[in-house]
């Protein structure tokens, strides 16, 4: 297959039969339509027990339609990419346009704003005894931590998702992502029982990111996290200062308070920050930007699944609320601009506003001090998933690797427990913020939706939190 | 069903002689509303279908085995998905252990888990259910301030899984669903709640139930404040039972125990729960909502008991882990659709129920903490080691009685102490969608992180 081919079929349907299709899901009176084509090839390997235990790939492809009229949306999505499978999922999602009927309304499309992945080596173009070998490495080199390594279980994958988006407003883009992805999880088997480490790294990039070093120091740590905690002890329950790893509590802020600060929660009134806008709702040393423009980031992206820019959005700043995050139409109802947060896991599912990476900007103290400074207390090294409520604003996050904090030094591991707050409590309780920034690769899930997403901050310190542990 | 079951054994024939090829083939239309204010907010309607195949090799050293699936039953993605599968199986590990189910005589149960109704109800009707549900949670009680969505929706689907062992199973089912999230205020403070109704067709769904739940659930926990840390006894509600029933059920599978990743491996025969505890999954027993003729490889699902009286009595597997543990599989293979290779799990779980109501096992602790809603349990709890700390809602016993309502606290413990210290099983069981029924439930000594 040639370039010019390749190129011509980066937007997946010809330019004049998306038109047709948005001209019919508008015929019935829409407001507004929307067509998103995607193709996505992922592929996975897992090694466990020692074993290459499967090769899986996959293939999903297919177009999701929406239409406006009034506050209705309407959605249906079809696997048939001809234009008489398109026509049949724009007539599903037009059924809410009052007026009915199969009029067919003339539909202008811009220039194509097409996007390319900056990935340096597609993963379609890796060998696969590569990623065999990939996963063989890693499997030794948590082996040779120790002994007490019971189990290592190694993922690999990488995704290829190309998606076309065109809507009655005339905006038509494509964009081609790239993601791949690492996981090690390893077992340790002690007196006490067993004790589990988990490593993953994953990028909105090529495989270029899967060196042998990249993938032996990722095994190495998850090998010794799990040995470390053999030694852990049940953690503490009640309330102690906490101070975060740099990399490791982003999550705090994607939970305690990005969730909250999402449009679609703001206009219902179903979020603690609704109404709050140039009011101080954190501590001054607390800047939060939502970024989908950090190149290579797990939720990096050129454009959203609207079709719009991705871009920095500053939230918080040195503690006020500025703004919240916007998906197109919910932007295009309050009259203002997307701020490119509008994602959705697959063309099976309408867009909604969603978080790309979340990060808090560093501060300027040292992480080593503010440890030395902390009496007693919790470290977090690595924290595991959270939830929250954003009516109420209370989360609780895991603890997958903390230690102890004594007379500024740390001491004991603690076994895995939750922490749990209160968002704009927590927010209000940073009192030290370090120069130590780094972001991790996650999962965001939210009315049962999955989209990648990354999350950031330097070591930082939480003045209380309430540690749900059981000592 | 039988378009599919031609599609599947058109790619059967396509095996080549020294090939096993086992394909799961799923179809099925799905219909979403969501109300808001009176209105439609999101209509959705859609047919969805694929394929996964998975293909196995014989060799000197054991099988190897390669996947691929596709969001489509077009020609063409079938013919990719076969090449691809082939591929992929040449770069396994040879595994002794490795096979495909083959029949083992044990006969399905004859279940009908479709309700034709559903397809012809119209989607008005549908649609005026989500906004009826909407008015009674808003107008339920003056306290509710918002309705942050009302939701209907409902699914028929169909599967046929066939291999060239000889397996060829074919299932359907309904489901329809109506749930409401409420937010209370009272002026300082808000609080949600949720409510929820499941059935296999639209007419059996209990609208009033699930918005009594949402407004109880939001309204009484208005005003919650943070308890002190302590030692109590947490009585579960139902649902939240069920929730724990089903990380149980986790570590009861059996490729978890092969796998060395379940604190009950070599426990079998010891008494690791209280004599209050016989936990059972029973995926023919039509009136729990997971329930299945087949299982993930087309095996018969079969009635396994797991916990008796206390007494861990037995795991459950699908072929390969059976194989490695050196027994047969329990008809217990679970699969997440096409995309997913068979595991081993529970599907649907259930507590044999006890005598008290939920009044009566409030009365006889007398003071503790019951538990309404759960958070953060796939962070907070870790199957393999057993620690459990789990952020919750819920309010405060004492003196027999619920009382005041409490928030941002944590009861943590061990999978482990947990079963030992169960005290009382209710009699109070509800069939929730998911993997478990639940009923109150009550456990000793629990730590209580607050203040």
């Amino acid at each position: 297959m040639n370039g010019t081919l390749c190129w011509m079929e980066s937007t997946l349907v010809a330019e004049e039969v998306v038109r047709r299709v948005l001209g019919v899901a508008m015929g019935a009176g829409g407001e507004f339509a929307e067509v998103f084509v995607e193709d996505r090839t992922t592929s996975s390997a897992v090694l466990d027990q020692r074993r290459i235990e499967e090769l899986s790939s996959g293939r999903d492809r297919g177009a999701g339609i929406r239409v406006v009229v009034g506050e209705t949306t309407g959605f249906a999505h079809t696997a048939d990419l001809s234009e008489a499978g398109l026509v049949e999922a724009a007539r599903a999602a037009a059924a809410v346009a009052r007026e009915g009927g199969t009029a067919r309304r003339e539909v202008a499309l811009g220039k194509l704003d097409s996007h390319r992945s900056s990935a340096q080596l597609m993963p379609r173009d890796v060998e696969k005894a590569r990623k065999i070998d990939l996963l063989r490495i890693a499997d030794d080199v948590a082996r040779s931590e120790g002994g007490s390594i019971s189990q290592v279980q190694v993922g690999i994958g990488d995704s290829l998702r190309r998606f076309t988006v065109a809507n009655s407003d005339g905006d038509y883009a494509s964009d081609e992502q790239v993601r791949t992805r690492f996981n090690v999880s390893c077992v340790a088997l002690g007196d006490g029982g067993m004790q589990t480490g988990y490593r993953p790294l994953a990028a909105t990039r090529g495989f270029e990111i899967l060196t042998d070093e990249d993938v032996a120091r990722a095994a190495r740590d998850a090998a010794r996290q799990a040995i470390t905690k053999l030694e852990a002890r049940p953690a503490p329950s009640g309330d102690l200062p906490v101070v975060l790893a740099g990399g490791s509590g982003g999550i705090l802020f994607h939970e305690a308070c990005g969730h909250g600060l999402e449009a679609d929660a703001i206009l219902k009134q179903a979020s603690v920050y609704a109404g709050k806008l140039g009011q101080q709702v954190a501590s001054p040393l607390v800047t939060l930007v939502d970024d989908g423009t950090v190149i290579g980031e797990w939720g990096h992206l050129a454009i959203d699944d609207e079709g719009r820019l991705g871009s920095r959005n500053v939230l918080i700043e040195n503690g006020i609320l500025t703004d919240y995050m916007w998906d197109y139409l919910r932007a295009r109802k309050e009259g203002r601009r997307s701020s490119g947060n509008g994602r959705r896991q697959s063309y099976q599912h309408l867009p909604m506003v969603r978080m790309t990476n979340t990060y808090l900007l560093e501060g300027d103290s040292d992480a080593d001090e503010i440890i030395a400074q902390t009496p007693r207390g919790v470290y977090v090294a690595q924290l595991g998933g959270g939830q929250v409520n954003t009516a109420t604003g209370d989360f609780v996050f895991g603890m997958s690797s903390a230690f102890m904090i004594e007379d500024g030094k740390i001491t004991y591991p603690l076994r895995d427990c939750n922490l749990i707050g209160n968002g704009p409590d927590v927010l209000q309780r940073v009192d030290a913020v370090a120069r130590d920034f780094s972001m991790t690769p996650g999962t965001c899930g939210k009315d049962g939706q999955s989209v990648p997403v990354g999350t950031g901050q330097a070591t930082m310190r939480l003045t209380s939190v309430t540690i749900g542990g059981a000592a | 069903m039988s378009d599919l079951i031609k599609v599947a054994e058109r790619i059967l024939d396509s095996a080549n002689g020294d090939e096993q090829i086992e394909v799961y083939l799923s179809s099925g239309t799905d219909t979403e509303v969501r109300a808001y204010q009176g209105e439609v907010e999101q209509l959705s309607s859609a047919s969805s279908s694929g394929v996964g195949i998975r293909i196995l090799r014989d060799g000197v050293g054991g099988a190897r085995v390669g996947v691929a699936w596709a969001g489509s039953l077009n020609d063409e993605a079938i013919e990719d998905a076969l090449n691809e599968a082939r591929d992929n199986v040449t770069f396994a590990t040879e595994d002794e252990f490795l096979a495909f189910a083959r029949p083992d005589g044990v006969a399905p149960a004859q279940l009908d888990l479709v309700d034709r109704s559903l397809g012809s109800t119209p989607i008005e009707e549908k649609i005026a259910m989500a906004i009826e549900l909407e008015r009674m949670v808003r107008t339920g009680d003056p306290r509710i301030r918002q309705v942050d969505s009302a939701n209907y929706s409902d699914f028929i689907a169909e599967a046929v899984i066939f291999s060239t062992n000889g397996i060829r199973a074919n299932f359907a089912r309904s489901g329809a669903y109506v749930s409401v999230e409420a937010i209370a205020s009272d002026g300082r403070d808000d609080q949600t709640g949720w409510g929820l109704s499941a059935a296999r067709a639209p007419h059996e769904l209990d609208l009033a139930e699930a918005a009594r739940d949402a407004i109880t659930r939001s309204t009484r926990m208005l005003g919650a404040v943070k308890p002190p840390s302590m030692k109590a006894t947490a009585v579960f509600d139902p649902r939240s039972a069920a929730m724990l029933f089903s990380i149980i059920g986790g570590a009861l599978s059996g490729e978890a125990v092969v796998r060395g990743r379940s604190f009950f491996a070599d426990r079998i025969g010891e008494m690791v729960a209280s004599d209050q505890l016989t936990l059972v999954d029973d995926p023919t027993n039509p009136r729990h909502f997971a329930a299945s003729s087949f299982d993930g490889e087309g095996l018969a699902c079969r009635r396994n008991v797991m916990i008796e009286d206390g007494r861990l009595d037995a795991f459950v597997y699908d072929t390969v882990s059976a194989r490695r543990a050196g027994t047969t599989s329990t008809g217990s293979a679970i699969r997440g659709g096409i995309a997913g290779s068979p595991s081993a799990g529970c599907r649907a779980l259930q507590a044999a129920p006890g005598s008290q109501s939920q009044a009566e096992i409030l009365a006889a602790v007398g003071e503790g903490i019951y538990v309404e809603s759960m958070m953060g349990v796939h962070s907070g709890v870790n199957p393999i080691s057993g620690d459990f700390s789990v952020g919750i809602t819920g309010l405060m016993i004492r003196d027999g009685q619920l009382a005041e309502p409490v928030r941002e606290v944590t009861v943590a413990s061990t999978l482990q102490r947990m079963l030992l210290d169960i005290t009382h099983m209710g009699s109070d069981v509800e069939w929730l969608p998911g993997s478990s029924a639940g009923q109150t439930l009550a456990i000793g000594a629990v730590a209580v992180s607050g203040t």
